[in-house]
């Protein structure tokens, strides 16, 4: 067990390497980021050569400048942004909770409903209502989530404000995430449509797995036990059927705190995913490459706890 | 075919089971055509993307790409009617006649994607797997690596390194912007590692069996056995994702164009024409996104059945779904 611990924390030190790698390389050979200068009055190529020295981009990417960022990230330094002059892991600081407020709040409803929509799915199998929701998550499966989002901007943000009725606002406007009932109004919208689209998916899983436990012999014992429908499937079969579950659960939890670029971008909601996404276009690497680290490192480190957590709840299995 | 008499209601698998008794042997193809129309679900997923295939090629020979980029600036943004069936946009252009070119573009990037995908995915996996050691150890990390990024974010880290500046192309007497080359390789480059993942595990077990010890024996090669031994007999597996990958390349297209990082105007996608109509979303030209997504939906929702009743047909024992 030590062991195995051990040799998959070294392979996720190599697959971090590889990571940091690969991204720096890329943002640092995309879009210069000296360019914004390049128009910029009072400024003369001296002054920019200046700055492009002060910043150090003059020197090599590889080996000098990746090792040096690397160096300083392992100490905790993401370096500054090149726009906002701001710490970069300060930066992160101000936006994770804002995700984290948005993907917690969307999470609970996903894992909560598609819990529901699967386990009746699975009961009632070929009835009406289990046709009903296979559809429904068929059709949300394939749906690009800012597809829901115009939706419901057009419905309840445009045409319920020409109404006159109670509108919701879309992100559009200044507000304080400060004040509860603000950010309240403000997450209704995007949560609904991470909740529309997560849910398609989860619930599919949830009802193949619990179809598949219910047609295992130990089920059909218990049943010819004279066991109650409720407690076999309460006590005997979801215990069983979840855990695949938690374990999809618990290995996309980890990309929760990159946050949803799409929708935080529709609904102006400001988050980590905005974040990269505003950075990311002005070719700010040290914003770009600082989100990527975090969100990657929780991934592989993710990864490895849901593998051991899983051997503890399920004794079958054993690592080798 | 006889039917036991004892049995008052036969049931159709009882039915059908006493027809392949006494039938001759069925090539694997068969067997699995067989399996497939028998998947209501899959035929009208497959009806769906016929019908649609036949709309944009017929489409594309009635109306001309002219007509479809031709701008009205006094009939801009209007609604639905008997003249523009699905209204137009900010600069005039009919919406239904972009609907026909955005969708061939979109389809195009698609296939073209998953073509990329698929070959990465089976050389990748398949060399990891072949050769095993470090080979192995070494791309499967990478393959890590690449999975461990959240997608979107890899994506456009890409889109941002490849797409500086593309002229244009012309084929076919057709001018196309050459961001559609860059969104296939974008697409392609950052989807193939599921792929890699399965086919990997495939030829890990197939390897050990006899007939390709006896390939060795014979003198085969190393390209010889991979590609006329292994490969083919992973083919299952590797139709199933690359249907559902289509379905995937063409979300993502709409995603990456969403974001302005796609196909560049004049040249419609799908996905670009929602992201054009963003922002008169509060001028109320709901018909500039509601048509474009419908048809993206359509789409993915008749793919997405097909592949899954493919799945079904490839492995008769697999009820999963994702």
């Amino acid at each position: 067990m030590w062991a195995y611990i051990v040799r998959r924390l070294v392979q996720a030190l190599f697959i971090l390497f590889i990571i940091t790698l690969l991204t720096f390389l890329l943002t640092h050979y995309s879009s210069d980021p000296m360019a914004q200068y390049a128009t910029k009055q009072g400024m003369t190529a001296a002054d920019r050569e200046a700055l492009r020295h002060s910043l150090g981009l003059d020197q090599p990417v590889f080996p000098n400048q990746y090792f040096k960022w690397l160096g300083l990230a392992l100490q905790g330094n993401l370096g500054l942004s090149f726009f906002s002059k701001q710490p970069v892991l300060l930066m992160i600081q101000q936006r994770l909770p804002m995700t984290l407020i948005l993907m917690g709040t969307a999470e609970v409803f996903i894992i909560g409903i598609s819990l529901v929509l699967g386990l009746v799915a699975a009961v009632k199998q070929y009835s009406f209502t289990d046709n009903l929701i296979t559809s429904l998550s068929f059709v949300g499966y394939s749906m690009p989530i800012f597809f829901i989002a115009l939706g419901c901007i057009e419905i309840f943000a445009v045409e319920f404000k020409l109404w006159g009725l109670p509108y919701l606002p879309t992100g559009a406007d200044i507000w304080n995430p400060k004040d509860p009932i603000q950010m309240a109004r403000h997450l209704v919208l995007p949560v609904f449509c991470l909740v529309a689209i997560q849910t398609a998916g989860y619930s599919r899983f949830l009802r193949s797995s619990i179809l598949e436990v219910l047609g295992l012999d130990y089920v059909r014992t218990a049943r010819a036990k004279g066991l109650s429908n409720r407690s076999v499937l309460f006590k005997h079969a979801l215990r069983n059927a979840v855990l695949p579950f938690v374990t999809i659960i618990g290995l996309d939890i980890p990309f929760l705190l990159g946050g949803a670029l799409v929708t935080e971008s529709v609904f102006s909601w400001p988050g980590m995913g905005r974040l990269f996404w505003e950075y990311a276009e002005r070719g700010d690497y040290p914003v770009v490459l600082g989100v990527l680290l975090l969100t990657s490192s929780a991934v592989v480190l993710f990864t490895i706890i849901v593998d051991v957590a899983y051997t503890v709840v399920d004794p079958r299995i054993r690592l080798d | 075919m006889t039917v036991n008499p004892t049995i008052s209601e036969p049931s159709v698998s009882a039915v059908d089971f006493v027809r392949e008794e006494t039938r001759e042997a069925l090539t694997p193809g068969q067997l699995v055509w067989r399996r497939f129309r028998k998947h209501r679900m899959a035929l009208t997923g497959a009806v769906g993307v016929i019908l649609l295939f036949l709309f944009i090629i017929g489409g594309s020979i009635i109306i001309s790409e002219t007509q479809a980029n031709s701008t009205d600036l006094v009939n801009r943004l209007t609604g639905p009617s008997s003249e523009h069936w699905f209204g137009t946009d900010s600069v005039g252009r009919d919406v239904f006649f972009r609907i026909i070119y955005g969708g061939q573009i979109s389809l195009f990037i698609g296939i073209l994607a998953v073509a990329l995908e698929v070959t990465l995915g089976i050389l990748i996996g398949g060399v990891a797997a072949y050769y095993g050691g470090w080979v192995d150890a070494l791309l499967m990390r990478f393959t890590e690596a690449m999975l461990s990024i959240p997608s979107l974010f890899l994506l456009i880290v890409l889109a941002k390194f490849i797409g500086r500046n593309v002229a244009q192309v012309t084929i076919f007497g057709r001018t196309f912007s050459g961001s559609i080359g860059i969104v296939i390789l974008v697409i392609g480059i950052t989807s193939w590692m599921y792929l890699a993942r399965i086919v990997r595990a495939n030829v890990l077990s197939l390897k050990q069996l006899d007939y390709i010890s006896a390939s060795r024996a014979l003198g085969g090669s190393d390209s010889r056995i991979f590609f006329s031994h292994l490969v083919p007999n992973t083919l299952g597996p590797i139709i199933v994702s690359a249907t559902l990958g289509l379905a995937s390349a063409i979300l993502t297209e709409a995603y990456v164009s969403f974001l302005g990082l796609g196909v560049q105007q004049p040249t419609s996608t799908w996905g670009n024409m929602m992201q054009q109509a963003q922002s008169f979303l509060i001028r109320g030209a709901w018909w500039m996104w509601v048509f474009p997504s419908l048809f993206i939906v359509f789409t993915i929702l008749c793919i997405n059945l097909m592949g899954d009743g493919l799945r079904d047909a490839f492995d008769p024992r697999s009820s999963k779904n994702i």
